[in-house]
């Protein structure tokens, strides 16, 4: 168990880092939301692991419990993500629509020397 | 409960939807809720000022769950004055984003606004480390709308690095919580602050990993060295009234350095030893070394405010990396001079702009340009450091402070060199700006000189847009007059910052 959280989020995170350092925006996007579903599964396992166990206290007996803060967390974690992947999606078809090049870096002449309204 | 705490964050945030929703189609409404809402804030922000003022440190607990089970804000006099610079700052923005125009250039700019105001009053007024990362992302995709505001394919580009940099900043953020989390079993600051002293010795590499990490999501946001690239290009290609409100946005990262490394991971907790002194003061003073090479070397005089933005905050992270209360008061003091600097220059930087593009090289003269080169020298005097102005008195300040660091000598020389390349830098983007203005080629006639300088200003309402430039310097020249009374409180609010145990015993005082 903690071997196959521990390879996900490894391995997410590393195929992550590989897809933002790409040079066109949309392997960027992949690799944020891999990365942010990477720290999705690693909030989780931030409250221990524990199989087959309810979210809540039970007052009557001592049973296992899981740890409920890190679920609400990655709660507020995914609809976080979530909302931010589609903003940078929709700025990112706008950036393209209008300069009809998807690279993440800025050209020699819409270099920030000459921004704005000279370009 | 004093519910005044909470009211800075839900005027905006009440105020924002009923613009989008209710006023949508009224630019004139629009204008006349977004100014009233500012003035309100500013007057919930001096209240709150006052409140604090007298060293209690006040906690509101959300549903009233008390700590750590609970959300809590917590008003000391540290979130009071930035609350204060906030609402400070907004005013003459939103005013002069609304002279010139710049409102009408997109949708929902007023709405925006606000929710920017909401996230960044929310970040200083939390004691929640969990709920500090919420209201970061609240004030970033505020900062998404506005920095991309009037659109233009230069912009949206800039717009998606500054998106996609952010966005992974909250990422890291997300690793850094969830591993103070696993180690401490809490997210209330002041709770952490405590497992954090009780963690056995042996047992803190993964506090340790955490602390770093955090520290490393602030830096992003202050734009340290070397994560600052994304600062230059976004601040340079935002509309500039946009960038002047960005100001705050760097203080929030040096506010949050200050708020948790004071509290938590001071040097004497021994797993976060080094972390401040030996990491971020080299680092500060890198950062401030690189925004002035930037300041002389930059073609564009927006890109050039952006590198004194980033050489402004590293003199702030200097003063606040060493650490002792002295240093931070000047640190406190320092805070509200180069936000008010700062966003001065932005906006002078957009009357230029507006009348001859940005790039820094001779050019036709344009009209109102004696206005606008006084505005740019009272500004460059500010940030550069010069007398007679509060900058002077900041950098004395931060000097004076660390006169018995160890790196004394590299401080005061990095400082001083860097104050010198800054006036260079500043003169010579003034001089061919304003002065060279006659080249060869666009060497107009007398006649037709008088005629440009004779024009109108493109500002649809260029007095409101100089009263509302003119309203930050007379922040700045406030600040200079009233030095002895700002540095009181900046001094208290050092004195409370370090003594913790005020901070945890007011926000778990429930348990004692």
């Amino acid at each position: 168990m903690e071997a196959l959280v521990a390879s996900a989020v490894g391995i997410l995170t590393a195929a992550g880092i590989f897809l933002i350092l790409r040079r066109r925006t949309f392997p960027v996007i992949l690799g944020l939301s891999l990365i942010t579903y990477a720290v999705n599964v690693f909030l989780f396992a931030t409250g221990r692991l524990a199989l087959d166990a309810p979210a809540v206290l039970n007052k009557y007996e001592d049973v296992p419990y899981t740890d409920p803060l890190p679920q609400a967390l990655v709660l507020t974690a995914i609809v976080i993500s979530f909302g931010m992947t589609a903003v940078i999606v929709m700025i990112a078809l706008s950036a393209y629509l209008s300069s009809k090049d998807d690279h993440i870096d800025m050209t020699a002449q819409d270099s920030v020397d000459a921004p704005g309204e000279d370009a | 409960m004093n519910h005044w705490i909470v009211a800075p964050i839900v005027l905006p945030a009440i105020l924002a939807p009923f613009i989008i929703m209710v006023l949508r189609y009224h630019l004139d409404l629009q204008r006349i809720f977004s100014v009233a809402g500012v003035i309100g804030l500013l007057g919930i922000a001096l209240t709150i000022t006052a409140q604090a003022s007298g060293g209690d440190i006040q906690v509101y607990e959300l549903g009233n769950w008390p700590a750590p089970f609970g959300i809590v804000m917590v008003l000391d006099r540290l979130s009071a004055m930035m609350v204060l610079l906030t609402a400070l700052l907004a005013l003459p923005i939103v005013l002069y984003a609304i002279a010139s125009g710049w409102d009408e250039r997109g949708k929902h700019f007023h709405a925006l606004f606000h929710f920017q105001l909401m996230g960044v009053c929310g970040a200083f007024l939390t004691g929640d480390a969990f709920n500090l990362f919420v209201f970061f992302e609240v004030l970033l995709i505020a900062s998404y709308g506005l920095m991309t505001h009037g659109g233009g394919a230069v912009r949206l580009k800039a717009g998606v690095q500054y998106v996609a940099y952010n966005l992974l900043g909250s990422t890291l953020f997300l690793f850094a919580l969830g591993t103070l989390y696993g180690v401490t079993g809490t997210l209330n600051m002041a709770d952490m602050a405590m497992r954090v002293a009780e963690l056995p010795a042996d047992d803190t590499a993964l506090l340790r990993v955490g602390a770093v990490l955090l520290l490393l999501v602030f830096c992003i946001k202050a734009a340290v060295l070397p994560l600052h690239f994304w600062l230059p290009a976004s601040y340079a290609n935002a509309p500039l009234p946009v960038a002047a409100l960005f100001a705050i946005m760097t203080k929030v990262g040096a506010y949050s350095i200050l708020r948790m490394y004071t509290l938590g991971f001071g040097p004497e907790v021994e797993a976060t030893q080094g972390l401040i002194g030996a990491w971020l003061q080299p680092a500060a003073l890198v950062t401030l070394a690189i925004g002035t090479i930037g300041i002389l070397g930059t073609q564009h005089i927006a890109r050039m405010v952006a590198f004194c933005a980033i050489a402004s905050m590293g003199t702030l992270l200097i003063a606040i990396s060493l650490f002792t209360e002295t240093a931070t008061a000047a640190a406190l003091y320092y805070i509200y001079h180069s936000t008010l600097a700062t966003a001065l220059l932005f906006l002078v930087a957009d009357f230029v702009m507006e009348r001859q593009g940005g790039s820094i090289e001779p050019k036709t003269p344009m009209p109102q340009s004696g206005l606008i080169s006084a505005l740019f020298f009272v500004g460059a005097i500010a940030l550069a450091g010069m007398p007679p102005l509060s900058g002077f008195i900041g950098k004395l300040l931060v000097l004076d402070a660390s006169r018995d660091a160890p790196d004394a000598n590299a401080i005061w020389a990095v400082v001083l060199i860097g104050s010198f390349v800054t006036i260079v830098g500043l003169a010579r983007a003034g001089s061919l700006i304003f002065w060279k203005s006659h080249d060869a080629q666009h060497n107009p006639t007398p006649e037709a000189e008088e005629k440009i300088l004779a024009q109108p200003a493109p500002e649809p309402n260029a007095g409101l847009a100089f009263t509302s430039v003119f309203g930050l310097v007379l922040g700045l020249v406030m600040l200079t007059l009233f030095a002895g009374p700002a540095l009181n409180y900046a001094g208290k609010t050092a004195e409370q910052l370090f003594t913790p145990e005020h901070y945890i015993s007011a926000v778990l005082g429930g348990e004692e």
